[in-house]
């Protein structure tokens, strides 16, 4: 895919089925990704290996047709999960004291 | 500084009841953004309460979500104010917001709008449809380069105290005096710890499509072999002795781990890594970075016993 970067291959947990789709499209309007796409009224995974497994498809799925879990590709967060510290808190983290800001750790947006 | 702006409903110019109705997280860059890109037109904003987060993570981790985008639509008494049931969400809310779900809840119907703020306008002026273009996120160049100093920053306090342990530790055991062992590999070490730091936080992020390999950590040490071998090249070129070459390529080793482990950091602020791939990713990365830095370190120390 031209322009656009591409992670490691054959990891995402996507699941498509496709008996379930009916075509709505609403899937492909909220992928960042570009990896759905309707073809002949049923929708298609594409660009599989482009899927950073952001749960917008299956979130607006209103059949429930496509199925990913859902995640922050962080390597900061799976080391603290690990680690058994609080979970995904890799980005955007809300600083204890109550003030609200973009406070990040090291690589987080 | 206050990043916040209050949850509610705001108006943009002067709305009225068939005025478009935009939504957005109460990240105070979110807000200005859809203010600045929207300006001229007259439009409700309903500003959902996000902590503070912007919407792409909230929408992650649920604040920016279906009950918070209901709740905060019912209470604005916004099904009062205008006579129309559409909203506009950013696209990348939908993570964390079920159209349909909201639909069902309040009578209201979504429409995604597109990633970037900036191409709102053309959005509702081709009739609220987005080009491909508007609805993938990319990753350029700019927006990597505004990540290095997030990158860069934090790992300098980890080189604050790696860079003089180093230093003196070059200065034990090798055969001059400890004085003239750290201008000569103490100098060296730190310098290799520098290039190591480059690699990972700076050159990798800015490097990113052009870096072989799709797994960070391989991006990482390729860009810290590149830079560990120009510091070998500039302290004196090939290593000739077996001494030291124990010792040039025990700090390579250290050098590429410490690039590889700052490249897979960046999967963090990277917009297209997945969580399943990260996982992956470290499976392999984190035991042979783990193995190369000792490696490393003991040939950096041998090399003072050849
Ligand atoms: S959102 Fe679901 S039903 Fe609609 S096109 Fe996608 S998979 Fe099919
Ligand atoms: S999880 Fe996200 S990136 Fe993957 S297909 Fe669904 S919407 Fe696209």
């Amino acid at each position: 895919m031209a322009n656009t970067l591409t992670y490691l291959k054959n990891v995402t947990t996507l699941a498509l089925d496709a008996d379930l789709c009916v075509g709505c499209g609403m899937c492909t309007v909220v992928c960042p990704r570009a990896v759905l796409s309707l073809k002949n009224g049923k929708v298609e995974i594409v660009e599989r290996d482009a899927c950073m497994e952001c749960g917008a498809c299956a979130q607006n799925c209103p059949t429930r047709a496509l199925k990913v879990d859902a995640g922050v590709g962080c390597a900061a967060a799976v080391i603290n999960t690990a680690l058994g510290r609080s979970g995904d808190e890799c980005c955007c983290v809300v600083d204890a004291n109550g003030k609200t800001g973009p406070v990040c750790g090291p690589g987080c947006c | 500084m206050n990043y916040t702006v209050d949850p509610g409903l705001y108006a943009l110019g002067a709305p009225d009841k068939q005025s478009p109705v935009l939504v957005t997280a109460n990240f105070k860059l979110s807000f200005d953004r859809l203010r600045s890109a929207f300006g001229g037109r007259n439009a409700w904003i309903l500003v959902l309460d996000t902590k503070g987060i912007n919407v792409w993570c909230a929408a992650g981790k649920g604040t920016f979500g279906t009950d918070e985008l209901t709740g905060r639509l019912k209470a604005s008494g916004l099904e009062k104010i205008v006579s129309h049931r559409h909203l506009i969400l950013p696209q990348l809310s939908a993570p964390g917001v079920a159209a349909h779900a909201v639909k069902r809840a309040c009578g209201f119907s979504v429409a995604y709008g597109p990633i970037r703020a900036g191409d709102l306008s053309e959005f509702m002026d081709r009739g609220m449809k987005a080009t491909p273009e508007m609805r993938t996120k990319r990753f350029p160049l700019a927006e990597r380069a505004v990540l290095v100093p997030m990158e860069f920053i934090p790992a300098l306090k980890w080189m604050a105290v790696l860079l003089p342990l180093f230093l003196v530790l070059g200065g034990v055991g090798f055969s001059g005096t400890f004085r003239g062992d750290i201008t000569t590999h103490g100098i060296q070490a730190a310098f290799m710890l520098t290039g190591g730091l480059l690699a990972g936080a700076v050159l990798t992020p800015l490097l990113l499509p052009w870096l072989p390999g799709r797994a960070f950590a391989a991006k990482g040490a390729v860009a810290g072999l590149i830079t560990g071998c120009i510091v070998i090249f500039l302290s004196g070129g090939a290593p000739d002795t077996a001494a030291i070459q124990a010792e040039s390529s025990g700090m390579l080793l250290i050098s590429v781990a410490l690039a590889a482990y700052l490249a897979m950091n960046f999967t963090g602020a990277s917009d297209y890594t997945s969580l399943s791939g990260v996982r992956r990713e470290m499976q392999w990365a984190a035991p042979l970075l783990i193995a190369g830095a000792t490696l490393g370190l003991i040939l950096w120390t041998a090399a003072r016993f050849l």
